[in-house]
């Protein structure tokens, strides 16, 4: 009864002593990567410095940073999921069983799928947004800082509940997005499927927010002559991708919600019996899940725009036609959901009408694609890391969405549902599309975060290293799942005929497992020689690029701007460096005093409490659920009563900041 | 959360940029609900053999929830009237009605709920009646909420006065209040009225 009190349903068996892989690996490598941390910060005291600059920040940039750096640790967690998958299927045939059993095996698919789109992709998306779009508009900082430092937050306490998972519990084993009825209480009794739930509840309550603020930052926070159709690609991508987010995320709220209460309160929205409509769920989370996959390759689009124009050296090729190709698309993603199971039956009209409205779509993707070639033709190309990836997309991206049409007809598809073809395909767009955006823009972006650039020579060892080890490890999918290999098998019969794919498939990822690691190598190397002058960027501008989060310096001021620009052209910082070049003297900068808002631990600690919460809720242990509660409510309520939340920055800091940042010496 | 949104920015209209925000943030409730209201369509005749809409609707009941849920919107924009004319008073006076009007839906709904779960008609009976109790339910947690809200603006304008955060607060709560006014009106269109019909 006490322990029950106490502890709700966690006892010590929850922790997987058994299993040597969970208990000898994963274990301990996540127990090195916290002391990694936990030490060298306690050793050089600092702790304040942590607390003071990061975590209690508000500053669009650093917010940036950590979402970056998050997205890299659950990279990493992730692929190490892909590996044990890709080795467990080149063992496990015929009389060999390989090393997973198959629970695992399923908890292994299950939180690789999770931990790479909602704790990987995602976050990438919104550092990058962080980064780059405050900037590229020309404001000082987005619209509510505060919610801001709450959405990273939270999406870290969502990461940490599906961490804590390995080590105490388990992860869901129902696929990615938990289908019912294999995801209720009846067939998925353990604490796996709630841990999923409040994961992705609190971590999809931090991207809504994050949505808002960046819709009402793009709109409304422009500098003076910056009018929609002067904004730069990227931004208009993260408004899009910000539509979107605010249309589809309370959707996946409610699903899970549902889910939730099915589980927990014994109701019947999707069970097997008693009048529940497993299909309904399928319908919600695709209808969420959709636009998601949009969400994600938006901003990729957006950075693959950026960088082309800049290292092309051209203005961006039919800029209009572009920006109508994105809203095309944002508003085409809300209507081709049901194209992820045409076999559930829903007759042939319905069908016919989802398979049209999935081939359109390639429509303005194929604009886009020519857009970004008619900008390379008769350019003069630079082929830096950035522009080696939006070459490789090229490619790739095209051979994903020709198989995508391919199975947008609901006849193919019939044939080819639920095999690897389909694995093939959605990696080939992810990995050829959001993945290797999000590097590129990661690496372009780099020296305005951090003030120096990336190593150029081992980056492009990891960039061919990715392309190859991509192709080595997914196009034997493709044949595989003609073949008729289904997904998320964890062992095979050797009659199939499978297995020497599946060996070629296994050395492909090792091949991106170098490229992974050519990737630490790089930004080691490139932290190591940062002050070195290939490296450093004292101009601010180092590609010679076209935006105006250029005009700043690098790192730039907390400020940004000290003087926030006018705009009257696209490209505008482009044009006036013509202008200084064909002699034009700017005007002596006049400052005025700005107008900032104050860090605060607020956003931090209700992450805290939702953590608290969500654990509460896996275990059912009340105590912990109300301290959550009451815990996020207090925080709300006490952050509502302080009024002292901003401040100025006098002209004579600005003075003094500026000569600091700008010419690298104290006045 | 939603509820404390920090002004930043020197430049351009704060107070119309917060206001966006919170927009934005009410039509992201807007399809929270829209798919609730979707799945109770889908799954009201689910019943399972058990009872449907038809037999647990109490229609004079319902109506007189409602009617306080419409008096509620009523005496707030009383209160944002009394705001425009600065009387800080009377804004507390009104927003202390809108409570209890608010308080006695609230009570009348959970009333509601309770007989249903004590007649043996409670959630996990069918795909049904789950879809109504949360259907429903969603919207009472909603009210209950703003309550609470309107709680702590209450005290809030007592020590603030009627300064600018606590007249943005207040404009904030009343787009919640007559959001939710509005999304009562579906439910008491979609689920109660064609429910009997």
């Amino acid at each position: 009864m006490l322990q029950n009190l106490l502890f709700g349903k966690l006892t010590l068996d929850a922790i997987p002593f058994d299993n040597p892989i969970i208990m000898g690996i994963g274990l301990p490598v996540m127990v090195i990567f916290a002391l990694g941390f936990i030490i060298p910060v306690t050793y050089k005291k600092k702790w304040k410095y942590l607390w003071k600059e990061w975590i209690t920040t508000v500053d669009h940039k650093k917010i940036g940073i950590m979402y970056i750096i998050l997205a890299f640790v659950m990279l990493l967690r992730g692929f190490v999921d892909a590996l044990m998958m890709r080795s467990q299927q080149a063992l496990s045939v015929g009389d060999s069983m390989g090393y997973l059993p198959a629970h695992h095996f399923a908890e292994i698919f299950s939180a690789h799928g999770v931990i790479m789109i909602f704790f990987m992709a995602m976050p990438f998306m919104f550092g990058l947004l962080n980064l780059a779009v405050p900037l590229q508009i020309g404001t000082r900082d987005v619209a509510f800082p505060y919610l801001n430092s709450l959405s990273f937050w939270l999406t870290v306490a969502g990461a940490l509940l599906v961490n804590i998972s390995l080590v105490i519990g388990q992860f869901e084993a129902a696929g990615w997005l938990a289908y019912p009825p294999l995801s209720e209480l009846a067939y998925s009794p353990g604490v796996g499927v709630d841990y999923y739930i409040w994961a992705l509840q609190i971590a999809g309550v931090g991207s809504l927010l994050s949505g808002i603020n960046f819709l009402v930052t793009i709109l409304k926070l422009r500098c003076p002559g910056m009018t929609l159709f002067k904004m730069p690609i990227f931004t208009w991508t993260g408004l899009c991708a910000s539509v979107l987010v605010i249309l589809a995320f309370p959707i996946l709220t409610v699903t899970l919600g549902l889910l939730f209460m099915d589980r927990y309160f014994g109701m019947h929205f999707f069970t097997a019996a008693a009048g529940g409509n497993a299909m309904m769920y399928v319908n919600l989370i695709w209808a969420w899940g959709h636009p998601e996959v949009y969400i994600l390759i938006l901003p990729a689009f957006g950075v693959f725009s950026e960088v082309t124009a800049t290292f092309c050296k051209k203005t961006l090729f039919g800029y209009t036609s572009m920006v109508w190709a994105t809203i095309a698309i944002t508003f085409l993603s809300f209507i081709v959901w049901l194209h992820h199971f045409f076999t559930m039956g829903a007759g042939a009209d319905v069908n016919a009408f989802f398979g049209i409205a999935t081939m359109i779509i390639a429509v303005p993707t194929g604009v886009k694609i020519f857009n970004w070639l008619f900008t390379m033709y008769r350019g003069r190309i630079q082929f830096t890391t950035p522009m080696l990836y939006t070459i490789g997309f090229l490619v790739t991206f095209a051979v994903g969405g020709m198989t995508g049409v391919l199975m947008s007809i609901p006849g193919v598809d019939f044939q080819i549902h639920n095999s690897v073809f389909l694995v093939a395909h959605f990696h080939n767009v992810i990995i050829g599309g959001v993945v290797f955006g999000y590097f590129a823009g990661f690496i372009y972006w780099f020296p305005k975060a951090f003030g120096f650039k990336l190593n150029e020579k081992i980056g492009k060892w990891a960039f061919w290293f990715w392309l190859i080890g991509f192709y080595v490890a997914f196009m034997p999918l493709y044949v595989l799942g003609l073949k008729g290999m289904t997904r998320r098998l964890y062992h095979y019969s050797a009659a199939t005929g499978w297995h020497p794919w599946l060996i070629v498939a296994s050395m492909g990822s090792l091949i991106i497992l170098i490229a992974v690691c050519l990737q630490i190598l790089q930004v080691i190397v490139s932290i190591k020689n940062r002050n070195l002058p290939a490296y450093k960027d004292v101009t601010g501008d180092p590609w010679d690029a076209r935006t105006l989060e250029w005009s700043t310096s690098s790192i730039p001021p907390f400020y940004n701007f000290a003087i926030i620009p006018q705009v009257e052209h696209r490209d505008d910082f482009w044009r006036k460096k013509q202008e200084i070049k064909a002699g034009h003297k700017p005007p002596a900068p006049e400052y005025k005093d700005i107008h900032m808002p104050r860090n605060t631990a607020t956003g931090f600690i209700i992450a805290v409490f939702a953590g608290i919460f969500g654990f509460g809720m896996v275990w059912n242990i009340m105590w912990l659920v109300c301290l959550g509660i009451v815990g996020i409510f207090a925080s709300v309520i006490i952050r509502s009563f302080d009024s002292n939340t901003d401040y100025y920055v006098t002209v004579d800091e600005i003075k003094k900041i500026e000569a600091e940042f700008l010419h690298g010496e104290v006045l | 959360m939603t509820t404390e949104i920090l002004t930043a920015h020197a430049e351009g209209d704060e107070s119309s940029t917060d206001v966006f925000g919170f927009w934005l943030y009410i039509m992201s409730d807007c399809i929270l609900f829209s798919c609730l209201f979707a799945t109770f369509i889908v799954l009201r005749h689910n019943t399972f053999g058990g009872v449907g809409m038809r037999e647990i609707t109490n229609l004079p009941y319902v109506f007189k929830e409602t009617l306080f849920l419409l008096a509620s919107s009523f005496t707030f924009g009383m209160a944002i009237l009394s705001m425009y004319k600065n009387h800080q008073s009377r804004v507390i006076g009104w927003l202390i009605v809108t409570f209890l009007l608010g308080l006695s839906f609230v009570t009348m709904e959970v009333n509601e709920f309770a007989n249903l779960i004590s007649e043996g008609h409670g959630p996990q009976t069918s795909g049904a009646m789950s879809a109504f109790f949360t259907l429903v339910g969603t919207h009472g947690l909603h009210v209950s909420l703003g309550l609470f809200w309107m709680l702590v603006l209450i005290i809030q304008t007592a020590i603030f006065k009627l300064n600018p955060t606590i007249r943005r607060r207040l404009t904030y709560l009343g787009l919640f209040w007559a959001f939710l006014d509005i999304v009562w009106i579906f439910v008491f269109t979609i689920v109660y009225l064609m429910g009997v019909a």
